[in-house]
Order: C-alpha cells, then sequence, then structure tokens
C-alpha cells in the first residue's frame, strides 16, 4: 500500500466516524443517566439543517456549529418534557421526536436546496493541512478533533469527576440517588440536553463537513447507528471510540475495495454488519453481566417521579 | 381501435365517477379538444433531493410556464413504490386530472392498474415498458449524455482511470457505464472505468466516500449514477473533474463541473398536454433524446480546453443530427468478446435489458 | 402556590378515552398554528388531512386499506407492550412475513389450487415469529434487552430483502430490475367487498382486533400479561413466569407482524420489490399508544393514522403542503397523546402553602416503594418516590 493512499484511508475512517462518535458520545451520556432517546436521527437531521441555514446565512460555519448544537438541545428538550415531566413512554416518545426532525427539517430546508455554503475545513496552517502526509493529522475538520476530546472528556467526566459520579448513581438507582438527595430529574434534563447538542452537532458534520450542503434525510440513517454504537461499546467511551472507528474502517474499507476492484462480501452482508455485531456484543455482554462495569444502566427506560 | 373502444370503456368510467362523493367532471373524454388541462406529477423522491425527483418538478414548472392558463398542475412527492403509488396515483384520477404522469420505474404496475379502471384519464409511465389503451410511456436517453460525458473524460484524464459512482446494477445504469467507457475509449483506448456500487440512489455521505475512494485508487475523473451532488463535492474537494447529474450542480462545482446531462422532461410534457388540448391524445412509447431537447447538456465549464469543448459539441451535434449512437459496433464485452458487429447499432429493446459490460469497465 | 401532578386513586376510565381525543384535537389546533408560521395555509391543511378524506367513500376504501396491517401490526405489539415488553422489531417480523410468504408463492408459480394461499399466508406468520424468536431468546437466556436486539433486527431484515431481490429471487424475466415476478392469481388476496379495493386483510384485522380484545379482557393469559405489566412483583408471587410471558408476547407479535407482512404482498403489492418495507413496524408503535394498548382502540387509531397519510397525499395536490408534513402533524399527535397520556393516572392540582395533603396509599396495582420516609431532608413537598408502571428495561 503506498503512502498516499494509505493517508486516504485513515482519512475516510476519520470522516465516517466522527459524526458517529460525537453522537454516540451524547447518547451514551443520556444513557447513563437512566434515559433511552430514540431520537437521534431526528435530532441529528434538526442539527444538519439548522447548522447549514446558520453557516449559510452568516457565512461563519463555525457559528452554524454552535447553532446545531442549540438546535438538537431545543429538539432534545421536547423529549425532556415529555418524558421526565411528564413521565412519557420513552421508546414511542424517541421514535415521534425521529419522525418530528425528519420532517420539521424537510420543512425548514426546503430554502436551502440546491446550494452549498463554506466548508468547516480544516484549522491548521495550510503547510500543515495540505501536506501530503501530514495532513493525516493535520488535514481534518476541526470536528474530528472535537470527537476526540469529547471521548477524552466524557469518560473523565463519567469516571472522575463528581458530576458524573453523580449522574452514573441516576442512572443505577433513581431511587437511591434520589434519597441521598440528588436532583434525578435535573441531572437527567442536563444529560438529555446534553446529548441532543451532540446529535445537533453530529448531524451538520454532514451538512457542513463531509457534502456541504442541505437535502431531505440527509444523515440517511445513521442516528441509528449511534443508538446501535453505544451498545456495542457496552457504555463505555474508549469503546466508543473504538466502534466508531471500526465501522468507520469497515464502510471506507468495503468502498475503498470496491474502487480497486474486488470485493469480498455481498454487500448487504457487509451493510448489515454493524447490526449483527451489535447484537452479538449485546448478547455477550449480558451474557457475563456479573462484572457490573459491562452492564446497561439499571435503571435505562425507567420513568421516575418523586411526589407527595 | 382506441377511438372505438373509448366509447365503451366511457360509460364504465361515468359509474366510477358517480361513486366519488367529491365528485369531479371526469366525464370530459381523452379524445375531446379542451381548454384547459389538469396535470398531475407522481414522485419517488422529495422535490428537495435536488436529484431524479428535482429534475422532474423543475420539468412541471416548465409546463406551467409554457402553456400558462391553459394547464393547471400539481403533484404527489415521496411516494413509496408500492400500495402507495397506486392509491396516490388513483385519488389523482379521481381528482379530476386529465393526465397522470408517474415518474419513477417502480410506479408500473400501479399506473398500469389504475390505468385500467379510469379509462377517460391519460397516464404516462416513465423509463417502463408497459403500456396500456390509455397509459403511455417516455424514457430518456441519458445514454447520450454520458457519451459526452466519456468523450470529455478521455480526453483530460491524464492518469487514463474514471471513477464511477454507481447505485444498481439495472440496465439504465449498466447503459449509462457501458456509454460511458465507449466514448472515452474512443478517444484513449487505454481508459478504464472503475466502479464502485453503492447500493442506494441517495446516501451523500457514502456517495462521497465512495468518490474519495475512488481518487484514493488514481482515478481523475469522477462520474456518477447517483442522486446527490455529493460525489461532485468530493472532486471539488480534491481538485479533479466531474460531472453534475440530473441537473446543473454547478454551484456545488464551480471548478470541476466540466458539464451535467440535465433531465430536461418540460418539452415533452408540453408536447403531451399540446395533444390533450387539441384533442388527439394517444399512447405513445416515447424514447425521446437530445435531439427532442429533453436531455441537455449543461454550459461548458470555462475551465475546459478549447479542443475537449469542441470535441464535446460535435458528440452533441452529431447526436442531434442522428448521425452518431455510441452503441454502434464494434463493441466488446468486458472479457474481450466481440458482442457487436462493426457497423450495427444494439438495438432500442437489447439497450432496454442490457445486462452486460464493455471492455475498460472494471469492478462490476 | 404552584400546580403539581397527584396520582390518582385509580385510573381515570374518563382521561383514558378523552386523552386521545385531546391530543388529536391539539394537533388539530397547534397543526393550523405552526404551518401557518411555516408559511403553509395552515387551517387547510388541518381540513385537507383530518376532514376532507372522511368525505369521500373512494377515501375510505383507501383508509381500511391502508388502515388494516397498521393495526393488525398493532394489536400483536399491543400485548407484549401490556406485559412491559418493548419489542420494536415490527419492522423487521413485518418484512419476514412477507418474504415467507414470497418464498412459498415462487415456490408454486407454476401450481393451482385454493391450498397455495392459506400455505403463504401461515408461512408469513411462521416467518415474524421465526423473525420474533430471536429477541424472546436472547432475552430470557442471556436477558438481552429486547428494545435494542429487536430494533438492530430490522436493518438486518431490510439487508436480507435487498439480498433476495437483487440476488436469487429476481425476477428471470424482469429487465434486471431487483423485484420478484408478480404473484398468480391463486396467490393474491381477493376482495372481501367486490368492486372496490378492500381486500380480505381488511376484515381479518378487524376480527383479529375484537379477537383480542375479547381475550385480553375475558383470559386467564390475558389476565397474566396485564397482571406482569402492571405489577411484576405480584405477578412473580403469583406464580406466572415471565419468561413464558415473553415468549408469548414475541411469538404474537411477532407472527401478527409476519401476518401483517404477507397480506400486504399478497394483497396491494402482488409481489415482492425492495420497497416493500414503508415503516409501518414503527408507525404501529404509534398506533398502538394512541390506542391506548387496547384492541378497539387501536382499530380506530390505525384509521387515525391512515387518515394522516391519505390526507397528507391529498394536501399535497390540493394546497400545495410538503410530504414532510404528514410527519410533523403525526409526531405533533403522538406529542400531544403522550402528553395528556399522564391525565390518566395523575391529577393537575394546586399546591397550597398549607401542609400538603398527604396522598393516598399507593394505589392498588402500582409497586412502588410505600410512603413517607421520616428522617430525610425533605425534597419539594414530600418524598414518595413513585416508579410508574413500566418494568426495567435491565439488560
Amino acid at each position: 500500500m503506498t503512502v498516499p493512499l494509505a493517508v486516504a484511508i485513515v482519512m475516510s475512517i476519520a470522516a465516517a466516524a466522527t459524526p458517529l462518535l460525537i453522537a454516540a458520545l451524547g447518547e451514551l451520556v443520556v444513557e447513563k443517566s437512566g434515559v433511552l432517546n430514540l431520537g437521534v436521527e431526528g435530532m441529528m437531521l434538526i442539527g444538519a439543517v439548522t447548522g447549514f441555514a446558520v453557516s449559510y446565512t452568516t457565512g461563519v460555519p463555525a457559528l452554524g456549529a454552535v447553532a446545531a448544537m442549540a438546535a438538537g438541545a431545543l429538539a432534545a428538550l421536547i423529549f425532556g418534557v415529555l418524558t421526565l415531566t411528564l413521565m412519557a413512554n420513552q421508546v414511542a416518545t424517541g421514535l415521534a421526536l425521529t419522525i418530528f426532525g425528519t420532517g420539521i427539517s424537510a420543512l425548514l430546508g426546503a430554502p436551502y436546496v440546491g446550494i452549498t455554503t463554506a466548508v468547516l475545513g480544516p484549522i491548521f496552517p495550510a503547510a500543515l493541512a495540505d501536506h501530503p502526509v501530514l495532513k493525516v493529522v493535520f488535514g481534518y475538520s476541526p470536528l474530528v478533533y472535537v470527537g476526540l476530546a469529547l471521548t477524552v472528556a466524557v469518560w473523565w467526566f463519567l469516571k472522575h469527576s463528581r458530576a458524573g459520579l453523580i449522574l452514573r448513581a441516576v442512572g443505577e438507582s433513581d431511587e437511591a440517588a434520589h434519597a441521598i438527595g440528588y436532583p434525578v430529574l435535573k441531572v437527567r434534563y442536563l444529560a438529555v440536553l446534553f446529548g441532543g447538542a451532540m446529535a445537533g452537532l453530529a448531524g451538520c458534520y454532514y451538512s457542513l463537513v463531509l457534502t456541504p450542503m442541505w437535502a431531505e434525510r440527509l444523515t440517511a440513517g445513521r442516528g441509528w447507528i449511534a443508538i446501535a454504537l453505544v451498545v456495542f461499546a457496552s457504555w463505555r467511551p474508549g469503546w466508543v471510540l473504538i466502534g466508531a472507528y471500526l465501522f468507520g474502517a469497515v464502510m471506507t474499507l468495503e468502498l475503498q475495495s470496491k474502487a480497486a476492484g474486488f470485493s469480498f462480501f455481498a454487500p448487504e452482508l457487509l451493510a448489515s454488519l454493524p447490526y449483527l455485531a451489535t447484537i452479538v456484543v449485546l448478547a455477550i455482554i449480558s451474557a457475563g453481566r456479573k462484572s457490573a462495569k459491562t452492564a446497561a444502566p439499571a435503571c435505562l427506560g425507567r420513568p421516575f417521579r418523586a411526589s407527595t | 381501435m382506441f377511438e372505438t373502444n373509448r366509447r365503451g370503456l366511457l360509460t364504465g368510467a361515468a359509474s366510477l365517477a358517480a361513486v366519488s362523493v367529491v365528485g369531479f367532471p371526469a366525464y370530459a373524454k381523452i379524445g375531446g379538444k379542451k381548454d384547459k388541462v389538469k396535470a398531475a406529477f407522481v414522485y419517488v423522491g422529495p422535490v428537495g433531493d435536488y436529484g431524479y425527483s428535482f429534475a422532474q418538478d423543475q420539468g412541471r414548472k416548465y409546463l406551467e410556464q409554457k402553456l400558462g392558463d391553459k394547464v393547471s398542475t400539481n403533484y404527489v412527492e415521496n411516494v413509496s413504490e408500492g400500495p402507495d403509488a397506486e392509491r396516490v396515483i388513483r385519488q389523482l384520477a379521481q381528482a379530476g386530472n386529465d393526465i397522470v404522469f408517474t415518474t419513477s420505474f417502480g410506479f408500473m404496475n400501479p399506473t398500469l392498474k389504475v390505468a385500467r379502471q379510469f379509462p377517460n384519464v391519460a397516464f404516462d409511465h416513465a423509463t417502463g415498458y408497459k403500456t396500456a389503451k390509455n397509459m403511455g410511456n417516455y424514457n430518456s436517453r441519458f445514454y447520450q449524455g454520458r457519451a459526452v460525458l466519456g468523450t470529455i473524460a478521455g480526453m483530460m484524464s491524464k492518469t487514463g482511470k474514471g471513477g464511477y459512482v454507481a447505485s444498481f446494477p439495472i440496465p439504465e445504469v449498466v447503459m449509462g457505464i457501458d456509454a460511458f467507457t465507449l466514448a472515452a475509449r474512443a478517444v484513449n483506448p487505454k481508459f478504464t472505468t472503475q466502479v464502485v456500487w453503492v447500493n442506494s440512489w441517495y446516501d451523500p455521505a457514502k456517495e462521497a466516500e465512495a468518490a474519495k475512494a475512488l481518487l484514493s485508487q488514481g482515478v481523475d475523473v469522477i462520474s456518477q449514477h447517483t442522486d446527490s451532488p455529493a460525489p461532485l463535492q468530493a472532486a471539488e474537494q480534491a481538485g479533479v473533474i466531474a460531472f453534475g447529474q440530473a441537473w446543473d450542480m454547478t454551484k456545488f462545482a464551480p471548478k470541476s463541473q466540466m458539464t451535467a446531462i440535465v433531465d430536461h422532461w418540460g418539452p415533452y410534457y408540453v408536447d403531451e398536454v399540446n395533444r390533450l388540448l387539441a384533442g388527439d391524445w394517444k399512447p405513445r412509447s416515447v424514447w425521446w433524446g437530445m435531439k427532442e431537447d429533453i436531455l441537455e447538456m449543461a454550459p461548458w465549464n470555462p475551465r475546459m480546453p478549447e479542443d475537449v469543448q469542441k470535441a464535446a459539441q460535435k458528440i452533441v451535434d452529431e447526436t442531434k443530427a442522428g448521425t452518431y449512437d455510441v452503441f454502434t459496433g464494434p463493441i466488446k464485452d468486458k472479457s474481450g468478446k466481440l458482442r457487436v458487429k462493426d457497423g450495427v447499432k444494439i438495438p432500442d429493446e437489447e439497450l432496454l435489458k442490457l445486462d452486460w459490460y464493455v471492455e475498460g469497465v472494471q469492478g462490476v | 402556590m404552584g400546580w403539581k401532578l397527584e396520582p390518582r386513586r385509580e385510573e381515570s376510565r374518563a382521561m383514558m378515552l378523552a386523552a386521545p381525543v385531546i391530543a388529536v384535537v391539539a394537533t388539530l389546533i397547534a397543526g393550523a398554528i405552526v404551518f401557518t408560521l411555516l408559511g403553509e395555509n395552515g387551517p387547510g391543511a388541518v381540513y385537507q388531512i383530518f376532514v376532507a378524506p372522511l368525505l369521500s367513500l373512494n377515501r375510505w376504501q383507501d383508509l381500511l386499506v391502508k388502515a388494516a396491517p397498521l393495526a393488525i401490526i398493532a394489536v400483536g405489539l399491543s400485548v407484549g407492550f401490556r406485559a412491559n415488553i418493548w419489542n420494536i422489531g415490527a419492522e423487521g417480523q413485518y418484512i419476514l412475513g412477507g418474504l415467507a410468504g414470497t418464498g412459498v408463492a415462487l415456490q408454486t408459480l407454476d401450481l393451482e389450487g385454493g391450498w397455495i394461499l392459506p400455505l403463504m399466508i401461515l408461512a408469513g406468520v411462521l416467518g415474524g415469529m421465526a423473525w420474533a424468536a430471536v429477541p424472546a431468546f436472547l432475552k430470557t437466556r442471556l436477558n438481552v434487552n429486547e428494545i435494542l436486539s429487536s430494533l438492530m433486527l430490522n436493518y438486518v431484515a431490510i439487508q436480507l430483502l435487498y439480498y433476495l431481490m437483487r440476488g436469487p429471487w429476481k425476477d428471470p424475466e424482469g429487465f434486471n430490475f431487483p423485484q420478484t415476478a408478480m404473484f398468480s392469481a391463486d396467490q393474491t388476496l381477493p376482495m372481501a367487498v367486490p368492486g372496490t379495493l378492500i381486500h380480505i386483510g381488511v376484515p381479518i384485522a378487524a376480527a383479529l382486533g375484537l379477537t383480542a380484545w375479547f381475550l385480553m379482557v375475558r383470559s386467564i393469559t390475558g389476565f397474566q400479561i396485564r397482571v406482569i405489566g402492571l405489577a411484576p412483583d405480584a405477578a412473580r408471587y403469583g406464580g406466572f413466569r415471565q419468561a413464558s410471558t415473553m415468549w408469548l408476547a414475541m411469538l404474537v407479535g411477532g407472527g401478527m407482524a409476519g401476518l401483517a407482512g404477507v397480506l400486504e404482498a399478497a394483497g396491494p403489492f402482488g409481489q415482492m420489490v425492495p420497497q416493500f418495507p414503508t415503516g409501518y413496524g414503527y408507525t404501529a408503535i404509534i398506533v398502538a399508544f394512541l390506542g391506548r394498548l387496547n384492541p378497539l382502540g387501536i382499530l380506530l387509531a390505525a384509521l387515525v393514522l391512515a387518515l394522516t397519510y391519505v390526507g397528507g397525499e391529498s394536501a399535497q395536490t390540493v394546497i400545495g403542503l410538503p410530504a414532510a408534513a404528514t410527519g410533523v402533524f403525526q409526531a405533533m399527535m403522538l406529542f400531544f397523546l403522550l402528553a395528556t397520556d399522564m391525565l390518566v393516572r395523575y391529577r393537575l392540582t394546586r399546591t397550597t402553602p398549607a401542609p400538603a395533603r398527604t396522598a393516598p396509599a399507593a394505589a392498588a396495582g402500582e409497586p412502588s416503594a410505600g410512603s413517607g420516609r421520616p428522617g430525610e431532608p425533605p425534597p419539594p413537598a414530600g418524598d414518595r418516590i413513585q416508579r410508574e408502571r413500566t418494568e426495567a428495561a435491565a439488560l
């Protein structure tokens, strides 16, 4: 394999992995707090269209990314109010959020179809970012580095910070957490908003970096892969990183091998691989669930209510 | 034949229409002169896809613009191919449309079913092969445009390797790949086309990644048969040439897009509606192309060298004049076997079910 | 002074019936406002989607045909949902049902006889069950969360469909297009009402809804399922086996989804195509909730959802409303329903500065922790923690 080819492959993997990584890290924090939000795809689409619209209007892609986070969080707020305050079923609410996001993004995005915007491109000086070899380190959109930094941040937050400890306590046993005096609902709200912001950010990776444009259903189902990824990683940030890059590698190598003129599998098998792998991992970690570390948050999907 | 049958069929239609509570004057017969035509369009994708359905909808707008008061149009977008399509088409027939254009291959059987139930409504199905007494079909010779792209690619490629981001191996796509490769090899006999199937009509991220994968394998031309501008954008970023799909996509790749195959359905729609207005509509099997102006090339990019512009224009002119057809033998297939003899043209009915690749196509 | 939610002693029957109505009415009002703000004809959109189709006999046929698969899947799912078993894999089970029926059809293309269609239907039911058996097995043996495993299998099912369409099952005379041959007359659903579009799937859906309602209300198994859903702990004491309920719920849900699949394939489609899945499996979840998990309610809810589709299409042609608006309406309806849902179980009361009333003891069937815990720092007005009626979705 030549050096330029290796560089191209690594960069493609990072490009495919980054949005999955960011969205999955957001969802991981949500699930760690004991909430299952299946609306990731919807929030990503809302982020994608908002990011594009703001970037196009202001000419500043970074503003678009910020707006995408805000919009994702706003969408997540709908989910939060319904499932946390009003104790609605989380599965149904998440599905509704995805349907909502798909529809509203198409409506809001209609004026932006068929135009392009500035790319949220490399931040390092061109000497580094365009260097034929060094670009493998310096040639990415800032969101790629954000994804990596976020992995560390989420890992540190959950493992070493007090707030993270509280979050995990809430996810493991909301009753006990409440009894100790932790504000269960507040913690979950914050987690859900964070998840929404990250989904929004992941969504705008498509509309501002990978394919700087808006078209309906731009994310083409990646939100569901992000949800699968959280499970695949058995709720550990480091494994989300590995899993995202692994998924990215599978996608990239499929296309690379075809471009090189050979293919190993039926494309259908390859396309279902992430989901099959997730089921296998689920089965393995569930079977060996004696080790508490790998288990899902005990309260996942259960509503919580403290009242008189 | 058609004329004599119509009257008898009409009675049945009238009783059907009478069932409708939202009753519309669906009694006007296909044959009679009309002052105004109501035309409906059924799209498989959202008009916001900026690809196939978008281009179809531009055709609808063209129709409105050209015929003004004499036509009113409406459309349903994002219609799944299957029972949903059948329901939508029937609903449009019941709603008093004089003609219903169903614009995707998967609408063929639903259109046929509904056409039988509404003999006094005209139906037109795109890219299929079935017809009925009140159902015609129409298609565009996209491959003529592919031959232009191939010529440009063959002349401008330095590596002699072109990349092709393709959706599914159906005849339409196979035809495009073959036409592109034949035309390119006519100017550069060593030219090869590397195909990557993305197994989707529309998945921008995957299309972009496929283009990048091709680029990293050394291709310096990107062609595509998928619906989003993503491969074009990837080419722009990499600084290689590429071509727009279905519509002029210059905005997405001002430097890279040399030209684009523009689906220009409008003139056909105008023709069909004019026939209805004049009272002489009959179902046809139409396979038009550049000559009839339903396929256009977007303006040449000024960055294209003059000799290439000339050669491309020559293909266009000769295609229009009927003196050039890319599918003229000798044509060898992938394995090197002679499939079409010297001077022989592949007949239309064979083209429509084309399932073999010409010499120089790789990765299929 | 403020408002707070207080659990009801019993679920309010009035609210149970009122909540979906409130949700639909709120959707109509909010929809009109939202779409006006988006620059569309808001009131016109509401009229075209929710009213106009009801005024046409033709549209009623469309509604029934569209509602039938939704109702069949949702009735099946409601059995599981009542037992807190979250099968969201109906989409995959629907596909497998269609594929299994197609498999039979392709083997019998040259044969004739009245036995073919029943065999296809049987295969469809079994196909759906088989696909649902995977999450059931994983849950009962390995304690794998069925929400996640059933969801993942949906994508696998779609890829399986694609594979079969592009490979082994492709119609040899189909111009290389990825789809099967058309089914023969003996493989196609007959019409229930001649001269209309209403195939026998429609009465089957209605009959299944009524049967399910009867069974849920009257049978021991139905009782068992409801008890497990309401009170898993009590159910365990009662000696009901959760594993068997899991299997029952998944197989019923999968079998019904498979049935819906084969009926669609043999009915409106008349062949198998890659575009076969259109999200019925997900929409049916909305239907199940909108119908309050009650089979009769589900029949009605399926019609309401069908109305949004059929009406959405006419709104496109009549007032040019974009297709995406249909999804927004559906989502809003579900949002409002989920929001009003708590009125069934909770009551909105005013808090007064005076000491809060002690809440009634946990209502029957609610396995919550006991009331007041003396000695704890008072979180806002008391601290009875109540677990809602949803069991742990633990892995």
